[in-house]
């Protein structure tokens, strides 16, 4: 019988059978880990492998994006504990000024697709964006991939899931995101691996990948693909990683444990409400609901486009006076394309708040947290209780975002 | 290092309700609560186990050494909690038999070289009263052979993959580490 995508890269990793529900030993070709995991994969090496060498120095990095730089000591000693480490085995050090970890290795070519990448960002399958199978993982198992290049994983069973039709802006990727979480929820891909079909997908660009990818971990999935591309995505995804696009694809006898369909005709801009990312309305049923703050930004919406989205909703507009918005751009070269392009001089102008890259807005903390009886709209990909502060947040699209922004209340662009 | 034993035998605890059903999802707060999670040292962990679970909370008073642990499905769901597996090891419990694990509850248990294993068979074996409370049985971990000893007879266990007791025998995942870079 044939393979299903996650089948096939595993296989190419590992000398077991790559079968579903089978545990196997995996190689591995990149091995991260960030400013919140990184202290204790350092204590666990220090512990259990001190004076042995890295099974491959040039395949281990750190990437710092949480609280970049450090606005707590935690965060300071955490990172010099890191960089240290590094220094003394020689490894590469994406620092605080680079940006979100996972976009860093997409951005570096050290996330290929067909290859495998392990780091302790619970978001790390964002990466099946570019057909590379990313896994987040606790510190115990990063410190042993660090020293011996490999992990262990049980093969995952693969959901086949056919996006019917095609949307139109106002909906955008995220859109098409919270739809399908809402459709698949947090049970029907737990423990799976996805692969997405049809044209609403297949003409997504990079920025839109890794938005309905970065969500596959609320649907408590183990990482989702999109087989299918345009030419234009070769080109995008090859300009920028400077490495070759050339993603396995699934056999056509191989097994999937259930296909579903979702109807995507029609798409309105959707809301994950508080206090749970699969909780999701068109906006329809929201419009209105007084918002005191919004965020743009998040591994999940902090790409190029996506804030070139809401630069064109706030063009020529003004942020509402008692609303606060943030914006954090993924990494440093997003950053310097927003420059380039005068898509940071619109949203200051708009009157948003511009950070440097990094996760802040949804890490928490970074710039700022959310107060008690506060509403925030974001761009981001999780609304538990407290992870942002003691505030409410609203999970949407950044035009939605954008929107709202200037409206003071949850609103489409639409409205504008 | 002597050789650590593939097989268990033990007294089973069967974890369930005031109906006589396996509980279900029983999860990490629930096994450690996070109220203890300052707690550092092995040998003060054993006393909370399962001390926030109702019906359970003086389980670490009854169990002795050895014991086996029989619950319902999707046993240790919810967050990422270390002291939810080391609270077993602090009381020298021999073995959790459930029919499934939470996905990290089995990774952390797996990678401390704690023995876990599942079997499809257990829901009805309670039912059924084959397995009750203070039964002997016998495990084979990689035949995948349960016998109960009380009762006489034998039921299915899934045996422990490769991986698994490769990392079982070599006590825990690091050490399995310092043994598969040796030669």
């Amino acid at each position: 019988m044939g393979k299903t995508i996650i089948e096939k890269i595993i296989q190419a990793h590992t000398d077991d059978d790559a079968a579903p529900r089978k545990i196997v030993w995996m190689g591995l070709d990149v091995r991260s880990a960030r400013d919140f995991g990184g202290p204790n994969v350092v204590k666990n090496y220090e512990r259990e492998y001190s004076g042995l060498p890295l099974a491959d120095k040039k395949k281990t990095f750190f990437t710092f994006d949480l609280c970049v730089p450090a606005s707590s000591l935690k965060y300071a000693d955490a990172q010099q504990v890191c960089r240290d480490f590094a220094q003394k085995h020689d490894i590469k050090v994406f620092d605080v000024n680079k940006g979100i970890g996972s976009h860093v290795l997409i951005e570096e070519g050290l996330a290929g697709a067909n290859s495998t990448v392990v780091g302790t960002d619970s978001h790390l399958n964002i990466l099946g964006a570019v057909g590379c199978f990313g896994q987040g993982m606790g510190d115990v198992d990063i410190a042993f991939a660090f020293r011996t290049g490999k992990t262990w994983f049980e093969v995952p069973e693969t959901i086949k899931v056919l996006l019917k039709g095609d949307f139109s802006y106002p909906a955008t990727a995220k859109d098409l995101t919270l739809k399908v979480l809402k459709e698949l929820g947090t049970k029907r891909a737990a423990l799976k691996a996805v692969e997405f079909y049809g044209e609403a997908v297949r003409e997504l660009s990079l920025s839109g990948r890794i938005t309905l990818c970065s969500m596959v971990t609320e649907m408590a999935g183990v990482i989702g693909f999109i087989p299918e591309f345009e030419d234009s995505f070769r080109k995008e995804i090859e300009g920028i990683s400077k490495t070759e696009f050339n993603p396995v694809q699934a056999d056509e006898d191989c097994h999937y444990s259930e296909v579903i369909e979702i109807s995507i005709d029609r798409l309105a801009p959707q809301v994950a409400v508080p206090f749970s990312p699969d909780n999701v309305q068109d906006i329809s049923e929201l419009k209105g609901t007084k918002i005191h703050s919004g965020f743009i930004g998040s591994c999940t919406n902090g790409r190029t486009e996506d804030l070139a989205l809401a630069a064109r909703e706030l063009n020529e507009k003004k942020v509402k006076e008692d609303v606060m918005l943030k914006v954090v751009p993924a990494t440093a070269r997003v950053y310097e394309e927003l420059l380039e392009q005068g898509i940071l001089q619109a949203l200051f102008r708009a009157g948003a708040i511009i950070s440097n890259p990094g996760c802040g807005g949804c890490a928490e903390g970074h710039i700022g947290l959310t107060g008690e009886g506060e509403v925030q709209i974001s761009t981001g990909n999780r609304n538990f209780e407290g992870k942002q502060g003691k505030g409410k947040t609203y999970l949407a699209s950044p035009a939605v975002v954008a929107a709202s922004c200037v409206r003071g209340e949850i609103a489409s662009p639409e409205d504008l | 290092m002597a050789e650590k034993k593939t097989a268990h035998r033990g007294r089973i605890w069967i974890i369930s309700d005031s109906q006589g059903n396996l509980i279900e999802n029983i999860d990490t707060d629930q096994i450690f609560h996070n109220a203890f999670l300052h707690i550092t040292e092995l040998s003060q962990m054993g006393q909370y186990a399962l001390g926030n679970l109702e019906g359970w909370k003086d389980f670490s008073k009854k169990a002795r050494s050895g014991d086996i642990l029989v619950a319902g499905r999707n046993f240790g769901a919810g967050s990422s909690r270390q002291q939810a597996v080391d609270c077993f090891i602090s009381l020298k419990i021999g073995l959790i038999l459930v029919p499934s694990f939470g996905a990290i509850y089995f990774r952390n248990a797996l990678n401390s070289g704690f023995p876990v294993l599942k079997s499809s068979v257990l829901e009805e074996l309670v039912r059924e009263k084959k397995l009750e409370t203070g039964d002997e049985i016998e495990v084979d971990f990689l035949q995948g052979e349960g016998l109960s000893l009380s009762k006489d007879f034998s039921f299915r266990v899934e045996p422990m993959s490769s991986v698994q007791s490769d990392i079982f025998k070599a006590g825990n995942l690091f050490n399995y580490g310092k043994t598969m870079l040796k030669d």
